[in-house]
């Protein structure tokens, strides 16, 4: 092989692995990720019933009712709910009233059947989705929020 | 006053860092040797005030001052000892302390060990490093001071992060910055020899034992921070593709691609532009992770506290650094002699289809790392990218590379045999046969996908140990002769196969683990019994337990097969009253290399609960591996030809190398 032809072989083997890491990307990103939605969004444009979204709001106070491990509740943004089924356990810091982010896809019925339940990792954090979501719909308090033994405002 | 102390020692290490990044570089530039020869002696006191000033901020924890600010957000008089201890780097102001004291650490180690180093490389290694050092001295000093005291001070501590109240908070973060701020050495490396002009192979032998070190301690960092991240969280994973994961895989990733890329420039002198890419590309990437977890561009239990001013300097450190990085190579890497030509197929070019693979499954963790923050701020939408994009682009990248892993080392360099590498292989084809064979006939055609990762695994094992079979002749010599060969290879030999077997280790724990893994979840009240696989497990009570600054529930479950009780566990729910927050804490007793792992729920009045109970078979392996794959390298640390400051190779180990 001449000097120029092993450089043709080793450009011709980046340009492939590149090419094939270009195309799984953008593959991945048309089907693989996750897209936020408010409850109002939902109610006002309901998606696709394959569609994974990540839901944010509220554990709307007074909707979870537990069965054994599968739970239902609803999530609110204060203009409108999303029920919620899930099984499984909860994080520690789920508790009505207090933000929420599921991950998972609207069924046939309109329920939102989730995989996947975040809630906040501390007392005064907020997820940053939820904390956006309500100041769009105009339900947002931060001094509700802050119940930690520093208050902390949540901004951003 | 130690406060103090310690305060003024970090603005001291400000001073000499800018006089240790200044001076030994006009003296590397002009030529004056007395200005170069101060990089050492400013490198090891620069390392001595850092550390004075962690061991200020230490003593203020210990001794619970709480007229520190920093000590009063995240210390408590309760807390246990170690906790104290760790704490002090269980916020972000002690955290980026403890990233700096572990860069002066590796200035000082350079300046202290690198004897054999020519002067200006040294003078301009170190002059490199103390720029870093500045610049994250000052961020410091600027937006993160540990030092500020609080008037009046309260009497009591807000305590540390429940989440953070854990032996692993002691050991994950200084093996990953361990690891992370290693990489500084060979960008601090590429950097002096872009500014040099001149770069061979002792610069690569000079390069691998630092990568390598800083490799190791991000290897452990990742999986301790993984098997963590697995038993505190309750959830029963191990990897969630967070992007805060993400941000020390990716450093892993360009590392590892870059101690395979010195391995070329050493031994062929080939791929030099490249390595030196490698190189700044590796800390590029630590720097653009500590700028993710640290500046609060992402909300995760890494991110403490969110402060823009932060997120500003941190972004303003990254592009200087990099920026000013890479121009330098744009404008010098031409200037850097070529050398080295092999045929595709050899070891070299098996060795460049390693950091093809590596490199680009590095950009598809950058890219969906990176993409939903580059999005939202774009266009205000926000999405979540999550284990199915990863599972898409990493995986597909890993297969090939995966399945090249074994071939590397039977190709010769400049010019390898494939049809003899696939011969010396004919074990291990056998093995992945078998494996398929035996999943095909009693587990069927609808676990294809498993049995294709489980032969993966055994491919690398068995690929593996073939070429070390291989060089010591074994079966094909008296054992005696095999034995002797055995002893005759260098320690780097040994090391590899370790470190590719611990690979395939890794991959076997991870295929295993996600199949067979079974989860129960179900409601349970005392007296209860679940059947796991051949296990009963019955929950036996609870009782009411106590510690630190937490109160909460343990329920005890026995663990009977074939009538005999063979463990018990205490999973607990407690609630960390300073900061009134709840934590799961599973439990978990190991089977050999799977594991039984129980988390509770809520636990209500008439003593009913929901139990998640997860069986994982050889989940251990997981991490075993990646144990495997730190001590391989530990290994070929240790081989004489590496050592920091030993000299060139003697003929007799150059001879046996070569073979």
């Amino acid at each position: 092989m001449t000097r120029k032809q092993r450089r043709l072989t080793l450009i011709g083997l980046a340009g492939i692995v590149l090419a094939s890491a270009v195309g799984l990307i953008l593959f991945a990103l048309s089907d693989g990720i996750a897209f936020f939605a408010t409850p109002s969004e939902i109610a006002a444009n309901p998606p696709a019933p394959d569609r994974r979204l990540r839901l944010g709001g509220l554990v709307e106070t007074g909707s979870v009712v537990k069965d054994g491990p599968k739970i239902s509740f609803a999530v609110t943004d204060g203009k409108a709910a999303v029920p919620v089924r899930y099984t499984g356990m909860l994080p520690d810091l789920f508790r009505e009233g207090q933000g929420v982010v599921a991950e998972g896809k609207v069924d046939a019925a309109g329920n939102f059947q989730a995989d996947t339940i975040l809630a906040k990792h501390d007392e005064t954090y907020m997820p940053k989705e939820v904390v956006e979501a309500l100041k769009k719909s105009g339900e947002w308090r931060p001094e509700a929020e802050a119940t930690g033994p520093e208050p902390k405002s949540v901004t951003r | 006053m130690i406060v103090e102390l310690g305060h003024y020692a970090l603005v001291l290490a400000l001073a000499l860092s800018i006089a240790g990044a200044a001076l030994p570089l006009c003296g590397a530039l002009v030529g004056d040797r007395r200005l170069m020869a101060i990089a050492s002696p400013v490198s090891i006191a620069l390392f001595a005030f850092v550390a004075a000033s962690f061991a200020a901020l230490t003593h203020a924890y210990l001794v619970s001052d709480f007229s520190v600010r920093n000590v009063v957000e995240n210390s408590h008089s309760m807390k246990p000892l170690i906790f104290k201890i760790s704490g002090v780097w269980g916020n972000h102001e002690g955290s980026m302390l403890l990233w700096v004291l572990i860069l002066a650490l590796f200035g000082a180690l350079v300046a202290a060990f690198g004897n054999n180093l020519p002067m200006r490389l040294k003078a301009l290694v170190l002059a490199v490093q103390s720029m870093i050092g500045t610049a994250f001295l000052l961020f410091i000093l600027t937006t993160s001071n540990p030092f500020l005291r609080l008037v009046p001070a309260p009497v009591e501590g807000n305590d540390l992060n429940p989440v953070l109240q854990d032996i692993g908070l002691a050991i994950h973060p200084p093996l990953l910055y361990l690891g992370y701020v290693g990489c500084s050495i060979s960008f601090a490396f590429a950097i002096a020899a872009l500014i040099d002009g001149r770069i061979d192979a002792a610069w690569a032998r000079w390069v691998r034992p630092w990568t390598l070190t800083a490799w190791i301690f991000l290897t452990l960092g990742i999986a301790m921070g993984s098997y963590w991240a697995y038993y505190e969280l309750g959830w029963g994973g191990w990897w969630f593709w967070d992007p805060v994961e993400n941000a020390s895989f990716m450093p892993w990733l360009a590392a590892t691609a870059l101690l395979h890329s010195a391995v070329v420039m050493e031994k062929r002198d080939a791929l030099k532009v490249w390595t030196i890419l490698l190189a700044i590309l590796t800390f590029s990437l630590s720097l653009l992770g500590t700028f993710l977890v640290r500046s609060g561009v992402l909300t995760s239990v890494h991110a403490f506290a969110t402060d823009p001013t932060r997120g500003i300097f941190i972004l303003i450190i990254l592009c200087l650094f990099i920026g000013g990085s890479f121009s330098l190579f744009a404008l010098r890497a031409g200037t850097l002699a070529q050398g080295g030509l092999f045929a595709p197929i050899s070891r070299e070019g098996s060795l460049v289809l390693n950091n093809l693979l590596l490199t680009a499954a590095c950009a598809t963790v950058l890219v969906g790392t990176l993409y939903p923050l580059a999005l939202e701020a774009l266009t205000g939408e926000k999405i979540s990218v999550g284990a199915p994009f990863f599972d898409m682009t990493f995986g597909p990248l890993m297969v090939p590379l995966l399945i090249a892993v074994p071939f590397g080392p039977f190709l010769a360099w400049k010019r390898g045999d494939l049809l003899a590498a696939c011969q010396r292989l004919f074990a291990a084809f056998a093995a992945v046969l078998l494996t398929i064979g035996v999943g095909l006939v009693f587990a069927g055609p609808s676990k294809a996908l498993t049995f294709f990762g489980i032969a993966l695994a055994v491919w690398l094992l068995v690929g593996s140990l073939s070429e070390f079979a291989f060089r010591i002749k074994l079966f094909r010599a008296p054992l005696g002769e095999s034995f002797r060969r055995a002893r005759g290879l260098p320690r780097a030999a040994f090391g590899m196969t370790l470190a590719h077997g611990g690979l395939g280790l890794t991959v076997l724990g991870i295929i295993a683990s996600t199949t067979w893994n079974t989860e129960t979840i179900t409601t349970m009240k005392p007296g209860e019994s679940v059947t796991i696989g051949s296990r009963i497990v019955t929950l036996d009570g609870f009782l009411p337990v106590s510690g630190g600054t937490y109160s909460g529930t343990a329920a005890r479950f026995t663990v009977r097969e074939g009538g005999t009780t063979v463990a018990t566990l205490a999973p607990e729910k407690r609630l960390y009253q300073v900061q009134n927050m709840p934590t799961t804490e599973s439990a978990i007793h190991s089977f050999g290399l799977s594991q039984l792992y129980i988390s509770l729920g809520d636990v209500k009045a008439d003593g009913t609960t929901v139990v998640r109970i997860y069986f994982k078979v050889m989940i251990l392996l997981i991490w075993l591996g990646a144990i495997v794959m730190a001590l391989g390298g530990a290994l070929s640390l240790s081989d004489r030809r590496l050592r920091v400051g030993a000299p060139k190779p003697a003929r007799a180990g150059a001879a046996v190398a070569a073979e």
